[in-house]
């Protein structure tokens, strides 16, 4: 190998001092930028995704909350937006990340699409979605929705009451509950292939708090037909229990005498009890439930009984130890 | 063998270390957080401060792996990194959460497993981010600052079990990171248990191969 003593290199080929940090500061901050974007591309991946376009169809002859001067008046805060109602979902068929789901369920097909009703009914009947939304007239119903996560929305649902369709199958005198079904398909719903929760996602409620006129089958929301991601087509709505009571996609309903089991009671008993009404002072074991954020709003607000519904419904619990029965 | 400018390296590295920061910071200003914005800066600042605890615990068995024994000079500034997101996680907490009700944090912490696990990792942090400097080294000696600062395996783990108890069902990403957290650890179990053999062997004065 040849080294060259210093005297052997000829001055002409000795890089200029001021060509060498010249050449060295533009390494440097190729090398800055390259790694500062190399972990803004990184942390990105980890980001929120842009909400995708919705579009749900107008509902026809829906009467408002105020046309129907019906039970019971919208509350008097304000309307959750479109956009966040549409891309904030707990929905674990599609995704486990909340604002993945909107994503995750595009073009998801509701049609077409039966709900069987049975069990102890004296008249059982595999009900196409579309006469099924024939049964009653379509009304509009601005609830609050609280998660047992802490938080909260307000949305207007189009929907009716849930007794209006077990009227039509006649529950037997020995029938004590209603069970909820979702819909089984891996190949629709992708994320079913885990096994983070039992498939398919069960609900249950007892008979009269399914035949409480505040209860609703909901397929919409702000007049129009509900997206894929809030349920579609066709989702419960119990407004004084904990969102996951509202189970979504339903194919099934089935009046029986047996407590049904519920999804989230399999997956964590300690946690999530059957009835699940919203109530600040029985806390999650991993959080309190005293307050709550609602989604637009920066501080908290205080979780009611029954999520402000108590006057309509808390006479359904006399007696019961809501501690015990969480 | 290649050593960088450690000083410019540095640099890299601090400004690297800000830019998840700044992006969040940014993504906040421009309601680019989803729905709940609180949540996610709560959820993003808790893993970074775990992605850089876990590279303050990469940096040994890299550097014994590659030879590259600059790397070492590198870890405190990751680690206050490590700190630093820490202490923003902690903010969202006390502030956005509770709001500094010193009451109510009390009693998560008391009674919430989740939550006391949690502030107790964050509390392990703070003597080391506080003996960080040289001075304090010296002042320690170089012996008792490692055996104190060996408290990052406690906050390591503390942090993964307080990331698991934290999900509602889907535990893959909390899963994921203890599976890293196990093999940064284990390999230090694994190289001490070889160095300890390697010293038996020669005090014996049993020839071991050469490895």
């Amino acid at each position: 190998m040849l080294i060259k003593k210093p005297d052997d290199i000829k001055s002409s080929e000795i890089t200029d001092r001021k060509l060498y940090l010249t050449r060295r500061n533009f390494m440097r901050g190729v090398a800055l930028a390259a790694t500062t974007t190399a972990t803004a591309l990184v942390y990105r991946q980890f980001g929120v995704p842009a909400p995708p376009p919705v579009k749900g169809e107008k509902i026809e002859g829906v009467q408002t909350a105020e046309q129907a001067s019906s039970f019971p008046p919208p509350p008097g805060e304000a309307r959750t937006s479109y956009e966040e109602i549409t891309n904030y979902n707990n929905f674990y068929e599609f995704s486990t990340g909340k604002t993945e789901v909107a994503g995750a369920a595009r073009g998801f097909v509701t049609r077409p699409w039966t709900v069987e009703v049975g069990g102890m009914v004296a008249k059982p009947r595999v009900f196409d979605l579309d006469d099924l939304l024939k049964i009653a007239p379509l009304e509009e119903r601005v609830y609050r929705m609280r998660c047992v996560e802490r938080w909260s929305m307000v949305i207007p649902w189009v929907g009716f009451p849930l007794a209006k369709l077990l009227a039509q199958v006649e529950p037997l005198g020995s029938a004590k509950y209603v069970a909820f079904q979702t819909l089984l398909d891996p190949k629709r719903m992708p994320n079913q292939r885990s096994d983070v929760l039992e498939w398919p996602y069960v609900e249950g409620l007892r008979l009269d708090e399914a035949m409480h006129p505040l209860t609703i089958l909901a397929s919409g929301l702000y007049g129009e037909t509900l997206p894929p991601q809030n349920g579609a087509p066709l989702r419960l709505v119990v407004p004084w229990k904990y969102g996951y009571k509202g189970i979504k996609s339903i194919v099934k309903i089935t009046l029986t005498d047996q407590q049904p089991k519920t999804t989230w009671n399999i997956s964590a008993p300690r946690e999530y009890g059957f009835y699940s009404n919203v109530n600040p002072k029985v806390h999650h074991p991993r959080w309190s439930q005293a307050k709550e954020r609602r989604i637009g709003e920066f501080g908290l607000r205080d979780t009611l009984p029954f999520n402000g519904y108590a006057e309509e419904v808390a006479q359904l619990y006399a007696g019961m130890d809501l501690r015990v029965n969480y | 063998m290649f050593a960088p400018d450690i000083k410019f390296t540095r640099f890299v590295l601090f400004m690297n270390g800000l830019v998840p920061a700044a992006l969040l910071a940014w993504d906040a200003y421009h309601h680019k957080l989803g729905a709940n914005p609180i949540e996610f800066a709560t959820r993003a600042t808790g893993v970074l401060t775990l992605v850089f605890l876990f590279v303050t615990l990469a940096i040994t068995p890299l550097r014994k792996l590659t030879g590259a024994n600059w790397m070492v000079k590198l870890r405190r500034q990751v680690g206050l990194y490590a700190f630093f997101y820490g202490c923003l996680h902690l903010l969202t907490y006390v502030w956005f959460d509770k709001f500094f009700g010193a009451r109510e944090i009390a009693e998560d912490v008391w009674a919430r497993p989740f939550i006391t696990v949690g502030m107790a990792s964050f509390l392990v942090l703070v003597p080391l981010a506080a003996t960080s400097t040289s001075g304090m080294i010296k002042r320690l000696g170089g012996k008792r600052w490692a055996k104190l600062h060996k408290l990052t395996y406690v906050a390591a783990v503390g942090g993964v079990i307080h990331f698991y108890l934290g999900v509602k069902a889907d535990t893959t990403t909390p899963i994921l990171f203890a599976v890293v957290l196990a093999l940064l650890l284990g390999y230090r179990w694994v190289s001490s248990r070889m160095d300890a053999t390697a010293t038996k062997s020669a005090t014996l004065g049993i020839q071991t191969p050469p490895r």
